[in-house]
């Protein structure tokens, strides 16, 4: 399959400063893929790359098939909705027609009842709107414009945990209806976490770690117990974390485990608990070699 | 992600349900699967994930594939599953139980009494 995004040594330098530092990263068209690291670890500039919205220092991006800066045809099938977005000085309903204009795919009806579930004014001036309200609608119009790449960049500032799951809600149905590849950069790893197929991990400008997100879960745990029974257990595997209490050993495994070890386990009188995709990720960014590990014992 | 847990794989979750629900009656033979698109919407999920979690039952023949309307609960499937989870009673449910017994120092003979007590009792009956 032809990837909708393929970056290949993608450097961003600001003077001395790398943001990004030689990315490469395929994503296929039709898949949801999580964006994730710390703050200015570079999401936001590799998005605003991808969006045309900022230049490589070094490398070359391709969105559908071509570059993506200055490029009308790949930017009218690419929304970009940025963590407190901007807007001209205009009402809601101005926004909204402004973008009927500009994307090819524009769902008119989904737009309004977006519009409604988020309870959004269409009179209203933007700058009059609450964060939230204005997150809503970039929501709105990053969905609406059913665009062949769609990326959110931290879209909901100011969003209550009930809209955010109206947003989730709205993404996976309209995704089934009409599969699109959608990057979204995200913090709230927990609540999203189900709704990625892939997650890529940036740390300090670098890919760290890209993986299918249902073959992270299982793949690192927690063993904790006596520190001479988690010594046996362990053996020469990959270690994230060791943490130490008098005799009482508890370490982060990189690597499935087997039938045989729960069993060993149990006569180790050990405690296995795997953990959640967010709780790798943290791991994973302060790891350099997290995705080489998780590779080679998967 | 409605009572999924996130230390394992959600596809795998997603087929351990159906089968349970399978094995238990609740989809009855012949009956239609849910489709990836609805298992995605209630458990929030990406679509991608509840169909390899369909897909993985499909390809052990529990379910079949009917062109064009979707997944059926194969005939047989629910013996199948029981006789599976037959096979599994004793390293699933009875080693642990030994081991424990043992380590409590609750010889063979009191743990048949204690077994025998709670077929009695109904007390182990499940619902």
């Amino acid at each position: 399959m032809t990837p909708a995004i393929s970056i290949t040594g993608l450097t961003r330098r600001y003077r001395d400063q790398f943001a990004l530092n030689d990315v490469s990263l395929d994503l296929e068209a039709g898949s949801i893929t999580g964006l994730l690291g710390r703050n200015g670890a570079g999401k936001t500039t590799l998005l605003r790359i991808l969006a045309g919205q900022e230049f490589p220092s070094t490398g070359s991006v391709q969105v559908l098939g071509a570059g993506p800066a200055e490029n009308e045809a790949v930017l009218r099938r690419t929304v970009f909705v940025r963590e407190d977005q901007t807007y001209p000085d205009f009402a809601v309903r101005h926004a909204l027609r402004a973008a009927s204009w500009w994307y090819p795919n524009w769902d008119a009806e989904l737009a309004d009842e977006l519009q409604a579930a988020f309870e959004l004014p269409a009179g209203r001036a933007i700058k009059k709107l609450s964060r939230g309200m204005r997150s809503a609608l970039g929501i709105t119009i990053g969905l609406a414009a059913r665009a062949e790449v769609t990326m959110f960049d931290e879209p909901y500032a100011g969003l209550d945990a009930v809209a955010r799951h109206l947003f989730y809600d709205r993404l996976l149905a309209d995704y089934a209806e009409q599969p699109r590849t959608v990057l979204l950069s995200t913090h709230l790893i927990d609540e999203a976490a189900g709704l990625l197929e892939r997650v890529v991990l940036l740390d300090r400008g670098r890919v760290v770690l890209q993986a299918n997100a249902d073959e992270l879960r299982g793949s690192v745990t927690r063993v904790s117990g006596h520190a001479l029974a988690v010594a046996e257990f362990i053996g020469g595997r990959p270690v994230w974390e060791r943490r130490r209490v008098a005799s009482q050993e508890s370490v982060v495994l990189v690597g499935a485990l087997s039938e045989a070890d729960h069993v060993r386990a149990r006569t180790l009188h050990l405690n296995l608990e795997p953990l959640t995709l967010q709780q790798v990720v943290v791991h994973a960014a302060g790891t350099p070699e997290a995705g080489i590990q998780l590779r080679t014992s998967a | 992600m409605a009572g999924l847990d996130e230390g394992t794989p959600l596809f795998v979750q997603i087929a351990e349900r159906l089968a349970e629900d399978i094995a238990d009656g609740g989809l009855a033979e012949g009956a239609r699967v849910p489709s990836t698109n609805e298992l995605a919407a209630y458990y929030q999920i990406n679509p991608a994930t509840a169909a390899k979690g369909i897909n993985m039952l499909a390809a052990d023949g529990l379910l079949e594939k009917r062109r064009g309307i979707g997944m059926f609960v194969a005939a047989g499937a629910r013996n199948r599953l029981l006789e599976d989870r037959r096979k599994r009673f004793a390293e699933r449910h009875i080693n642990p139980l030994v081991a424990e017994a043992s380590r409590l120092g609750i010889d063979a003979d009191e743990l048949i009494a204690l077994i025998q007590k709670s077929v009695h009792t109904g007390e182990g009956v499940a619902v």
